[in-house]
């Protein structure tokens, strides 16, 4: 990965340059306008964010069970990305709902469990941050507990009556809005899997550091 | 299995013994809770009239204060005497003394509801009586999911620096969706005609959030209180 590290960087950097052009040649949304374009950045972050939250609760899950460290460092870096697309999502939305409903936020199911899973990540960063020894455990559980409630977010806004679009949008966008969709989703995928594999990595270099520190002490 | 239950039955037990012996727990969460529901009677109650639907939020959002406070207690008294280890060391399975744990929390929280909700009712003119067997079954169903998820943090816990700050912090963005349930059901009980569709279809949503809760907990309990 280390070698495959720079032109995948320079590919997504590239994927990033093309993709505002890519949404700007979309067809406008015919209710929405402009405003509809932050669709185009609003849910491949979403999808990242529920990417992030499977990828913490699995590696924090092996940790537990396995007792393996090197997953441990893994669902940090998860946690950390869930923590950060989280907040695009939850800054995106809103500017899209104040153009689109007329109010910045709703209370309805859809927008309420994904704060909900947001914060259960921050909740997850706190612990590890300031929970003193032992608190890779504290916080695997909190990440299992964040995973479960996943299906939850997704299920939410098909079950319930809710103004947020359901999750078959995706599936039945026009022709000339697929393309630039999946552009920028794989451009986030390809994003998210370089910040993961270099916030990994660093885990790694930080638990070595310490090694060494330790090892020098005695 | 019979083991499990005794094991379960006799941590619960022992809980219960200390408890009634000093009440201590007992006496200041119910006061607590209590102040909770006053505090928000003084916030919410303008000339005699409290806010539409406020009775259902205050009763679970004191539940939950209180629910928090109780938990910490129990944890911390095993703490202070250092006898979680020697729990953790007796031959027996760990998720039994998990579930008698979470029998000792589940009955001392069922007696400050008991308190609770002739209090909310009496200050925020709430028909609670109308339907007190949903009721029942709508604050048993949410207690068990709140107390589930608390048992667990706060066992694990008692072994962090800044346990008392990191319980909340902790239970409450898990155990949100059981509070959203539990005072949505309360809210459809208490209309003029109380509407049992809707609070059957909360309740079912609670039953369905204890068995994930309680299934984790149990799965996770042992791995994470092991040193």
């Amino acid at each position: 990965m280390a070698k495959a590290y720079t032109p995948l960087a320079v590919l997504a950097m590239l994927l990033f340059a093309i993709a505002p052009l890519a949404v700007a040649s979309a067809p406008p949304e015919q209710t929405m306008g402009l405003i509809q374009r932050v669709f185009y950045y609003h849910v491949p972050s979403a999808m990242m964010l529920f990417l992030s939250a499977f990828i913490c609760g699995i590696s924090s899950a092996v940790f537990l069970f396995k007792r393996s460290v090197s997953a441990d460092r893994l669902a940090v870096a998860a946690g950390e990305l869930a923590v950060v697309f989280g907040l695009i999502v939850l800054v995106t939305g809103p500017m899209w709902a104040r153009k689109a409903w007329g109010v910045w936020w709703q209370w309805d199911a859809r927008l309420t469990s994904s704060l909900l899973l947001w914060m259960m990540f921050v909740a997850y960063l706190l612990v590890r941050r300031y929970g003193g020894p032992g608190s890779e455990k504290l916080s695997a559980a909190m990440a299992i507990f964040g995973m479960a409630n996943v299906p939850f977010v997704y299920v939410s806004v098909n079950f319930w009556r809710t103004i947020h679009p359901n999750t078959n949008v995706v599936m039945t966008l026009a022709p000339g809005m697929r393309g630039p969709f999946w552009l920028c989703v794989a451009s986030f995928l390809l994003l998210y899997m370089l910040l993961l594999t270099l916030r990994r990595h660093l885990e790694e270099q930080r638990a070595a550091v310490e090694q060494l520190y330790l090892a020098l002490d005695e | 299995m019979r083991q499990f239950l005794r094991v379960a039955w006799i941590v619960m037990r022992k809980d219960l013994t200390v408890e009634v012996r000093s009440r201590e727990i007992l006496y200041t969460t119910v006061f607590f809770a209590a102040s909770c529901v006053l505090v928000f009677a003084f916030a919410l109650v303008r000339e005699g009239r409290p806010m539409e639907d406020a009775a259902a939020g205050i009763l679970w959002i004191a539940i939950a204060f209180a629910g928090t406070l109780a938990l910490g207690r129990t944890f911390e008294r095993e703490r202070q005497t250092e006898t979680l280890r020697a729990l953790m060391l007796a031959p027996s399975d760990r998720p039994a003394i998990y579930v008698g744990k979470l029998l000792g929390i589940l009955i001392l929280l069922a007696v400050v509801e008991v308190v609770l909700v002739p209090l909310v009712g009496l200050l925020f003119n709430a028909p609670f009586g109308g339907s007190l067997l949903w009721l029942a079954l709508l604050l048993a169903a949410g207690t068990l999911g709140f107390a589930s998820v608390g048992t667990l943090f706060a066992a694990m816990l008692v072994r962090a620096r800044s346990r008392d700050v990191l319980l909340p912090v902790l239970l409450y963005p898990i155990t949100i969706p059981i509070i959203i349930a539990g005072v949505r059901g309360t809210v459809a009980l208490l209309q003029a005609v109380p509407d049992e569709p809707m609070a059957r279809f909360w309740g079912a949503l609670l039953v369905f959030f204890d068995v994930v809760f309680v299934t984790l907990a149990l799965w996770t309990f042992e791995p994470l209180m092991t040193e």
